[in-house]
Formats: structure tokens, sequence, C-alpha cells
């Protein structure tokens, strides 16, 4: 849907409104004169509303930042807060119907119909993922599969006898499943596959093109993130247009001071969302690194559209001063005509950082002469330089050597603060 | 003759690993070399059924793939292996690597070589009629 500036402003100023009875926002909002939602009169008024991060809602936890009564909340989801405390946020009866509205729209967007059989192999509990497409997929009145992450022998012998269509997962473990499906005594005929919805995690083009060939399905970028209410924030386009963002999230793009940036320009993505209750977020730092565009799709899409998050800034690596994604890595991987299993090993010697690729060898990267062997390496060596700036060592390992996951990829081991 | 060549990460105790898996699978090494570098390996071994032993490394996850080689005899006296070398290279065959091994039944000396180009070598093996296993 298409809206002026004042449309989206009214929306904005409702989740100003819901938000302004918090003590948090009344003070960091009271601190430059914006006392009502009244007083933002412009997008620009808009853009001077401090930004939230997860501090402010580890700051606030567990339900600090909630917008209604506790008896209006129906279901809690947190982050899994690998460092500290969790971020927690909670849903009314209405955020969730509207949560499912939304997922539904996008699924049918990419040809998800009620015919459909969805095996979601997302992690169910705390974590949004799994709950979320549930929801989304019986809303659309597909028949839902809710397996869960792992067990990867049982999720393929159930997607051959229950005829799933449909693979809800994060990228590393729909390739880790196409590995195990070319091993396993069940043939790609055997399956009705013909679609994935992918996310959780960056990846890039090339790894989409690897699992869309090794699995024959067509494969879909899913975003979100569980503070902004969880998959589904924007989906992939049909046409592969970028990803359309749903129009109860305002984006902003912002470059590393806070300020904005023009459409089509990297930079962090900020959202803000529109008619949610229990949890709403203003100017959210998602630490995700995209870029935005507005307009109509050829697919049908009025509105915004954000490229697929080509890193996360949480998921950056300084080495040397210098900065590294493993986006990148995986990307030259890829070109080099190797398979995207590898691992970043970030160590130090005496005071220089050190990165090292560990690289897994296929039969299809394997030569016999050594010569041949360190050709191949010496390229992916100077392919990965090029994209980085920095020296790297490359290891060949054996395959099967890199840990594979059920859920997000584990792609560095930063050995510098443990070795001190 | 069908070589195999195995990929092996210089892990502490993988080729001793590796050495096992064959004798695991009955496998029969006639001859065995290994190229190392700083990070791996390249193990290149003559068995008795090479595609055989070939699936059932590979379902063990080992990286391996069939190398076409050359197994010749070689004149048992002084100087025999550099006779059929130097008749090979005024045949301008180019020697990517070589092991020597000597047959247990027979005490035949023979030596694998793998070669840069097959046409040429076919061509050469045709002009020289060298004794080959
Ligand atoms: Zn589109």
């Amino acid at each position: 849907m298409d809206r002026t500036e004042e449309q989206w402003l009214e929306g904005l100023r409702e989740t100003v409104d819901k938000v302004l009875p918090i003590r948090h926002y009344q003070e960091s909002y009271g601190a430059i004169g914006i006392k009502r939602a009244e007083d933002i009169k412009s997008l620009k008024d808009f853009q001077r509303l401090p930004l939230t991060t997860k501090e402010d809602l580890r700051k606030n936890y567990p339900f600090g930042l909630f917008a209604e009564p506790m008896e209006n909340i129906v279901r809690l989801h947190a982050s899994s807060g690998t460092t500290g405390k969790p971020t927690v946020v909670g849903y009314t009866r209405q955020d969730i119907t509207l949560w499912a509205k939304i997922v539904a729209n996008e699924l049918k967007r990419v040809g998800v119909t009620k015919k459909d059989v969805v095996q979601i192999a997302y992690g169910y509990g705390l974590f949004t993922g799994g709950m979320g497409l549930h929801y989304g997929c019986e809303e659309l009145g597909a028949i839902v599969v809710p397996i869960s992450g792992g067990n990867t022998a049982r999720q393929l012998m159930l997607m051959r006898d229950f005829g799933s269509t449909v693979l809800a997962c994060t990228p590393s473990y729909a390739l880790y499943l196409a590995e195990s499906l070319e091993e396993s005594q069940i043939s790609r005929d055997e399956l009705k596959l013909k679609i994935g919805i992918f996310g959780a995690e960056p990846w890039t083009e090339g790894m989409r093109e690897e699992i869309e060939a090794r699995l024959g399905i067509k494969a879909f970028d899913i975003y979100g993130l569980s503070e902004i209410m969880g998959p589904g924030v924007a989906l992939e386009c049909p046409a592969h247009q970028g990803l359309h963002i749903d129009e109860h999230f305002y984006p902003e793009i912002l470059d590393e001071e806070g300020n904005p940036l023009p459409d089509g320009e990297l930079g962090e993505l900020v959202i803000t969302s529109i008619e949610k209750e229990g949890f709403p977020v203003l100017r959210y730092r998602t630490k995700d690194l995209t870029t935005l565009h507005y307009g109509t799709c050829s697919c049908g899409h009025v509105g915004w559209s954000m490229d697929r998050v080509s890193a996360r800034v949480d998921d950056m690596l300084i080495i040397r001063g210098v900065n590294v994604f493993p986006s990148q890595v995986e990307e030259a991987i890829l070109l080099e005509g190797f398979e995207p299993h590898y691992l970043l090993v970030v160590y130090r010697v005496g005071n220089l950082d050190q990165l090292e690729v560990q690289v897994e060898v296929s039969e299809a990267t394997f030569f016999d002469e050594v010569r041949e062997l360190e050709g191949r390496q010496d390229r992916l060596k100077k392919r990965i330089e090029d994209a980085l700036g920095i020296s790297v060592r490359i290891r060949l390992v054996e395959p099967k050597s890199i840990p594979r996951s059920e859920g997000k990829a584990v792609r560095v081991i930063d050995k510098r603060n443990k070795e001190g | 003759m069908l070589q195999l060549s195995i990929f092996l990460e210089n892990a502490k105790g993988r080729l001793a690993e590796v050495i096992s898996l064959l004798a695991e699978c009955k496998v029969n090494l006639r001859a065995l070399s290994l190229a190392d570098t700083k990070d791996y390996g390249v193990l290149r071994i003559i068995v008795d059924n090479p595609e055989e032993t070939a699936v059932k490394l590979r379902e063990r996850k080992v990286v391996v793939s069939l190398t076409p080689v050359w197994v010749l005899k070689v004149p048992d006296r002084t100087g025999g292996l550099a006779e059929v070398l130097n008749q090979l290279v005024q045949q301008d065959v180019v020697v990517e690597y070589m092991y020597a091994f000597v047959e247990k039944e027979n005490e035949q000396a023979l030596v694998v070589l793998r070669v840069q180009d097959k046409a040429i070598m076919e061509k050469a093996m045709q002009t020289l009629n060298l004794p080959v296993k």
C-alpha cells in the first residue's frame, strides 16, 4: 500500500502514544522536548527520537518496556542472550493475530497455499522462528508439521512420508539437510519439496544458488527479529527484487553515527512497529546491515523493500583494524567452487591478529597433484584477501570436519580474548 | 592403471587412521607414497580393486579420487630406472611424480608414473614397448 508521509506519521504517532506512559521513553523523549505524540510534526521530527537498543531492553528486563498490562499479554518470547540477560518481548492476543496475518500474506506472495505441507524445522520455544512460521501457516490454512530443529534422519523421513512441499529453517540447516539427503536412502524424486523459507542468519546469493541446486527448490529469504516481532518483518519477493517489508514496520537506514542515509545506501536497519500493542518498538537498532528502496515492484508490492542482510554488526570482526564479515568470506569460497562449509579462526601471534579460514575439501575441489591443490588454495586466498583487504591463511580440511548446525551456524571462533 | 589419491588433513594420527580404515576394508596395499605440505598430505596408493576401494572409502567420508597412472617394470640392473626415464624423456613425456615399489612374489622392481599428458605417454608407450605391470 502506498502511503503518504502524513499516513506514515499517523501510524508512528500512535506507536509513540502507546509507549509514552513507559518511564524509559518518557525520560528519553522528554529530554528532547517530546511530551506528546502530536509534538512530532514531520518525519524529520520523528528522526530526532532517540534510538532504542538491545541494551535498553536489557536494562528494563524483563517487562519494563511492555506497553500493555500483564493481564493483556498472552505470550512471551526471548532472545537467546549468549551474554548477560535475554531480551524479553510480550504479545497481546491481537499481536499474535496480526503476526500470523503478516506471515500468511507474505507466504501467499511466494506461492504457498492452503494445499501446502509446511515442515517447520526452525527451533520452537523462546526463539520466535518456529512459532512465528507456525501461526502464519495455520492462518494461511496450510498443513503445519511442527517438527522443530534437529534429528536430520527423521526430518528427511517425514519430509518424504508427509509429502512436505515447503521447508522453513536456517539456510545452513537447509544445506545440511541437502547434504544428508544425498547420503540417505531417500532419493530426491520421493520428495515433493518445492519451496524453502530460510532466515535467522545472514547468507549470500551463492549460498542460495547452492541450496536451490542441491534441494531442487526455490529458496526465499525471510527476515525478522524477536525484538521487532519475529520472522515475517520482511520476506523476499518472488521476483527476487529484495525483501518486501510488511507495512506494519517503518524502516530507516542509519550510518554509524545514527544519521539517516538516503535510499540505496548501506547502513544499519532501524525499525519502528505500527499497530503492535504488547511490545511496540520505536526506532529499534537491528544491528543488521542492508539498504532500503521505496517503490512499486513488478510483483505488485508497493512500499519499502530491503536488500538481503549482508552482515550483522555483531558478526563483524575487527582484524588488524579492518572490518571483516563472514559473509564476504562465504562469497569468495562459493565463487572459487568450494562448498560453503567454513570456519573463521582469529588468533593472535605476538601483537598481530591472524585470520585462518578453514574450508572443507570435497571430491570436486580435491586434486591428486599437490601443485594443483595449492593453486586452488592460492586462488581462494587471493580472492578472500582482495575482498577483505587483509592477509589470511587458508587451511583445507577434510569433509564434515567443520561442525554442522541445526540452527544458526557457527562461522567464527575468536581466540584473541581468551588467550589474553 | 588407477591409483587412489586420498586427501589427508595433517591432524594428529589421521594417516594412521586412514591406513587402519584400509585394513578394515581388507584392502591390500601394494604401493604407497605420501606427498606432504605444511597443512595437508595426499596419500597415493596402488591396490588390487581401486574402484571398489574408492566406494568404501567414500562411504567413510574420505575424500578420494582415482588417478590414471602407469606402472612400469624396471630392469634389474644398475641404471635400470634411468634407462626407462631417459627413453620417456626423449619421447617428450613429462613426469609429474613417481614412486617405486617391489613386488613380493618375484622381487620385480616397479615404478608408478604420473605424467602430465596422457596422450603423449600413450604414444611413447606404443613406440617404446616398455614392459608394464
Ligand atoms: Zn516484488
